[in-house]
């Protein structure tokens, strides 16, 4: 398999008033084609901002971004726009990420007419009518306008926009949050359906552990920017080493009656990413801190054969 | 035979509008023990809240009407109260957590003027003492008192929730009414949040109806779950017959929608279609067109509940024709 997406020391600050905020920090990562990578932390660790700075919506801080072998941080202009046929996103809200005032046809044409991918009219229909069966949607809502959808159709749009220049790579930003559960299936269904059909890569952003899980084959936990944890999607289910996500884990509600479930809570809330230190992010909340936590950030290492893992102690944690 | 706090009887809300009768609610029936906390679970549109706002006589009105049912709390018929009556049992005997925290503090008033407000309007005390109560409230949430003086921006997603519980709790209710407490919630902060609740419950002896969306989160909380779908009630039982033994194709979907976490598995099974809308709902069985099951009889006439085994009430006609599957 080849590698479609490589980051290399990627860094992402915004600059604020009060100092620097650290959105993504220092993170390395491969994607390989047709496979999927799934991104996991809560709101605020910086897991839409890397999404968003790997396919060149946002300009990074510093790193390097690759995608097919090629140095992509730096492509402007045209090249850029060439650049996003191949990649794509399908973004969270279904609700606010359409125009209100176009139509479905419309809203799927767009991406098309933009690239100019159709040489007549009746192409473009061609075009709009396969691109609406691929997704699931009746061809009688082309002329519907997106108030008069429900969340599920809507997202359906998204993911039809997303594909119709039919991308190699997709940034797919908490696709099925906004879904009642019986939908939310439906959607992940059909991104995996369509990742077999085309050989997609999918960089699968959200903060459901459960749906992670599903759709991933390599996982990467994310906190406060930085990456704390990363492995292959079964090796991370079996043991988690770092001591954020075995917590982030213990803390999901499973539908399972299970007698008397035990569970380690951490205390407190994210920090604030705005100036930070030479501290490990996660020190505040940290149940197994120690004084090396606060004056030096854990390096990210591989800890067991294809398991990376940034903490001082793991070895000690896990009894490795 | 436990006491029973609240018993809703075949309760029927309707949003009337110029061009169409939203039917919300369709004649629930839902029991609530003393002590015992009950899941309501369903997804958007399904008329969870509307049954809770219903309870409190909270349903905005027009366009919402109470159109029948009886709700008995204590003995007493809440739809024969007068406003004046219901409004020292709102907050005092029956309390509200709201789903969104963000919106349901008042952005111009200190968090601590809010909790004190709820405890200066049903007890007779000064506000000097209402203050000391709002502190001791404040620190049974796991918040500072001396925080009483800050406003709401100034506390995180989780904290804010925290103020909105001690908001609820502030007049000791008897039952109170949880409208998704935690789904605006990040999941570490969310298992503090489903933790703190627990721990107060049984502290105060309290009785809870549970809105959620979460399998997860009633697994971990609820003694009943209550299935709703088009407004009506389609399984009800313990714990154990919803989870184990469970019945009803829509919630038999439900959990084939859900990943699993622990197994990974291939495909997810989901419940095909939409749910229908709640303007024009269908004939017979709200299910009937996403269920894999139908036959034709689904789809005329009323659906009967039957009680498949002790507690254990399911609203499917199937069953009682192919018996127990």
């Amino acid at each position: 398999m080849a590698t479609l997406v490589e980051v290399k020391n990627l860094k992402k600050y915004f600059k604020t008033p009060r100092g620097y905020l650290h959105a993504v920090d220092d993170i390395s990562f491969k994607i390989e084609q047709g496979t999927t990578l799934g991104v996991v932390g809560e709101s605020g660790c910086g897991k839409s901002t890397l999404g968003r700075t790997v396919i060149r919506l946002l300009d990074r801080t510093s790193g390097e971004i690759y995608f097919e072998g090629k140095d992509i941080s730096d492509v402007k202009g045209a090249q850029l726009k060439a650049l996003r046929e191949d990649m794509q996103m399908i973004f969270q809200d279904p609700f606010s990420s359409l125009n209100p005032r176009m139509s479905v046809s419309q809203l799927i044409a767009e991406p098309l007419l933009i690239y100019k991918k159709c040489a007549n009219k009746e192409e473009l229909n061609n075009q709009i009518a396969k691109l609406m069966d691929t997704v699931g949607l009746a061809l009688r809502l082309a002329d519907d306008y997106p108030h008069e959808l429900d969340g599920g159709r809507r997202q359906r749009i998204g993911v039809a926009r997303a594909l119709a220049l039919s991308p190699k790579f997709i940034v797919c930003d908490e696709p099925v949050s906004a879904l009642d559960v019986s939908i939310q299936a439906q959607i992940i269904n059909l991104m995996q359906d369509l990742q077999e059909e085309h050989g997609l890569t999918y960089m699968f952003i959200t903060h459901d552990m459960s749906v992670v899980r599903h759709v991933s084959d390599d996982i990467l936990v994310m906190y406060l920017g930085s990456m704390v944890e990363f492995a292959d999607s079964e090796e991370m289910f079996q043991r988690q080493l770092h001591p954020y996500t075995q917590a982030l884990l213990a803390a999901v509600p499973i539908p399972i009656i299970v007698a008397n479930k035990e569970r380690i809570l951490i205390k407190g809330e994210i920090t604030s990413p705005i100036n930070l230190g030479n501290e490990c992010r996660f020190a505040k909340r940290c149940p197994f801190v120690k004084e090396k936590c606060l004056h030096e950030i854990p390096p990210l290492l591989e800890a067991v054969p294809g398991h990376f893992v940034a903490c001082h102690y793991v070895k000690e944690i896990n009894h490795l | 035979m436990q006491d029973v706090i609240l018993e809703i009887k075949d309760l029927t809300i309707y949003y009337e509008t110029d061009k169409e009768t939203v039917k919300a609610v369709n004649g629930i029936n839902l029991i609530i023990n003393k002590g015992e906390t009950l899941g309501l679970v369903g997804e958007t549109g399904a008329g969870k809240t509307t049954t809770a706002l219903g309870i409190l006589r909270l349903v905005p009105d027009p366009p919402g009407k109470i159109i029948s049912g009886e709700i008995w709390y204590k003995g007493e018929n809440l739809l024969t109260k007068t406003e004046d009556e219901m409004r020292k049992i709102r907050g005092h005997e029956i309390s509200m957590i709201f789903q969104d925290p963000m919106t349901a503090l008042n952005p111009v008033l200190t968090v601590g003027e809010q909790i004190s407000e709820a405890i200066l309007l049903h007890q007779d005390i000064s506000k000097k003492d209402a203050m000391i109560k709002t502190m001791e409230m404040m620190e049974l949430v796991g918040i500072e008192g001396i925080r009483h003086s800050e406003y709401p921006h100034q506390f995180s997603g989780g904290m804010k929730q925290r103020i909105v519980i001690a908001i609820a709790l502030a007049c000791d209710p008897s039952l109170l009414l949880a409208d998704e407490p935690t789904t605006a919630l990040d999941v570490t902060i969310q298992a503090q949040v489903i933790d703190l609740i627990q721990n107060l419950k049984k502290k105060m002896n309290m009785s809870m109806l549970l809105i959620t969306h979460d399998l997860g989160v009633v697994a971990e909380i609820c003694d009943k779950v209550a299935i709703i779908y088009g407004g009506q009630i389609v399984e009800f039982g313990d714990l154990e017959q919803i989870f184990n033994h469970t019945k009803h194709p829509y919630t038999i979907g439900l959990f084939g929608s859900i990943p699993n976490f622990k197994k990974k598995s291939h495909r997810l099974k989901p419940i095909n279609g939409l749910m229908p809308d709640p303007a024009n709902l269908p004939d017979g069985c709200t299910f009937a067109d996403r269920c894999p099951n139908v036959t034709e009889h689904c789809r005329s006439g009323m659906i009967e509940t039957i009680e498949v085994e002790p507690g254990h009430f399911v609203k499917c006609i199937n069953l009682l024709e192919s018996g127990d599957r």
